[in-house]
């Protein structure tokens, strides 16, 4: 890559493989659990993940030698919820009805503990521009978690994606409910989100095996 | 410029200076961005007491489309043609009954001295008349809320749903065309007394031929979203009995 020097690059592709949140870190879970029924839900949390993640991480980064350390967290929360708070007025003002289907989602944001993380191990010590770079590669490193879930989550579910039926309806039986394939009621609940998300980490270590722990 | 951020002032300094910064920014988004908020909350609920009635964008038998924004006040002043007040006995006509905030009139109502102002919008499509009741409930999770458009003997000419926070893929489901459109040609009365609509899960016509029995088919995985929506319309829809009793 031209534009980025080899270290900052790995800022942002680490987080997308092999330091990857959700499926090495653990962390934010919830969310992903919460909200990955269907995929549309899953690509706006992506989105407004990232930009909460990579504004908020470049102002604590400003602010780092600033922030007394008594109150760093406090600091921390209230940048995060001034900025979910922004995200959800220019929802409500300009993409209404975008904002009405997921208002309560994008309030979920400010317990994300990925974006605490962040803020906390990396932008308190770092540079403006790397602390950037780190927070939009988490955040694409959660969402793209987040897709794939809402994906798989949204397809045997429902047999929907974005909500337009792709595998035939099963209530007059045509496409695949004709020979007999029956929509996975399971699978839109939180538990089987667990389930898919373990099925990405055994995929992911069984790929690369630096990833399994040895004890 | 090395700053003791340790020191107990700076640290109170630092709050105070953090807490008026941030207090402005969200001070000056919220009420710069009011006016806009204000206005697509209106426009929606034009637009949903004019899906109720049929007039809408849909696209295929899935499809849920409201009128565009640029003319749904258009399309609003053209369609209905009456918007009533009703408390009591008393009928009155408002072209703001549709702002009428129906949570506070049943919070107020609790009050014996108070009678509740109840909103109708009449409303002419195709040469038939149409009353639309707005509704609202208690779903799983949060508030649940709708339109229902009867004709004169209350029979359901269509519906549209509403919900806060509903789980998606289950009780959200309640918006979907496939179960808002089983609602239509169902009637509230039963032999000429209001009975009201169940959303039934032991119910023999999954596809909702019968449309006599007063039910519809229930979402599996929702059911009190669903139960919710049985005792909206059931709670909601009987204050207005009075009203098409004195129409026929």
């Amino acid at each position: 890559m031209g534009l980025l020097s080899k270290k900052d690059s790995k800022l942002i592709m680490d987080p997308l493989a092999d330091n990857n949140p959700i499926t090495i870190q653990v962390l934010g879970i919830c969310s992903a659990l919460a909200i990955t029924a269907q995929l549309k839900p899953s690509i706006v949390m992506a989105v407004s993940v990232l930009f909460v993640m990579g504004v908020g991480n470049v102002v604590i980064s400003l602010l780092r030698n600033l922030i007394p350390s008594k109150i760093r967290i406090i600091v921390q929360l209230i940048v995060v919820a001034t900025l979910v708070i922004i995200v959800d007025q220019v929802l409500k003002a300009f993409a209404y009805s975008l904002s009405k289907e997921l208002s309560v989602f994008i309030g979920l944001i400010i317990t994300n503990c990925i974006i605490m993380g962040r803020f906390e191990a990396f932008a308190l010590g770092n540079k403006p521009w790397r602390s950037f770079l780190d927070g939009i590669g988490n955040a694409a490193g959660y969402g793209v978690i987040l897709i794939i879930v809402g994906f798989f989550r949204e397809l045997l579910g429902s047999g929907t994606l974005f909500g337009f039926p792709v595998l035939g309806n099963p209530v007059t039986k045509t496409g695949l409910y004709a020979i007999g394939y029956e929509n996975n009621g399971f699978m839109v609940l939180p538990p089987m989100a667990l389930i898919v998300v373990g099925i990405i980490i055994w995929v992911q270590r069984s790929k690369n095996k630096d990833l399994i722990e040895e004890n | 410029m090395a700053i003791n951020t340790d020191k107990n002032s700076y640290t109170i300094i630092f709050a105070v200076i953090m807490v008026i910064v941030v207090g402005s920014i969200l001070a000056g988004f919220a009420s710069g961005l009011k006016p806009k908020i204000k206005e697509n909350e209106r426009f929606e609920k034009q637009q949903n007491i004019l899906y109720a009635m049929g007039v809408n964008e849909n696209e295929g038998p899935n499809d849920a489309t409201f009128v565009s924004t640029d003319k749904v006040e258009a399309e609003f002043n053209k369609y209905i043609t009456k918007q009533l007040v009703i408390q009591g006995d008393e009928v009155t006509e408002n072209d703001e009954a549709y702002l009428i905030d129906i949570k506070k009139e049943e919070t107020k109502a609790k009050d014996p001295d108070y009678t509740r102002r109840l909103p109708l919008f009449v409303g002419e499509i195709e040469g038939k008349e149409v009353y639309v009741i707005p509704v609202r409930g208690k779903g799983l999770w949060d508030a649940i809320w709708g339109f229902v458009a009867v004709d004169k003997s209350m029979t359901i000419q269509g519906v549209y749903y509403d919900h806060k926070g509903e789980t998606p893929g289950l009780g959200a489901e309640i918006k979907q065309r496939y179960f808002m459109d089983d609602f239509t040609g169902e009637s509230f009365l039963n032999g000429g007394a209001f009975e009201g609509i169940e959303v039934s899960k032991g119910n023999n016509d999954p596809t909702n031929i019968d449309k006599d029995d007063n039910e519809v088919d229930a979402l599996a995985g929702a059911t009190i979203t669903g139960d919710g929506v049985a005792a909206m319309l059931r709670k909601d829809v009987r204050l207005y009995v009075p009203y098409f009793k004195s129409l026929n």
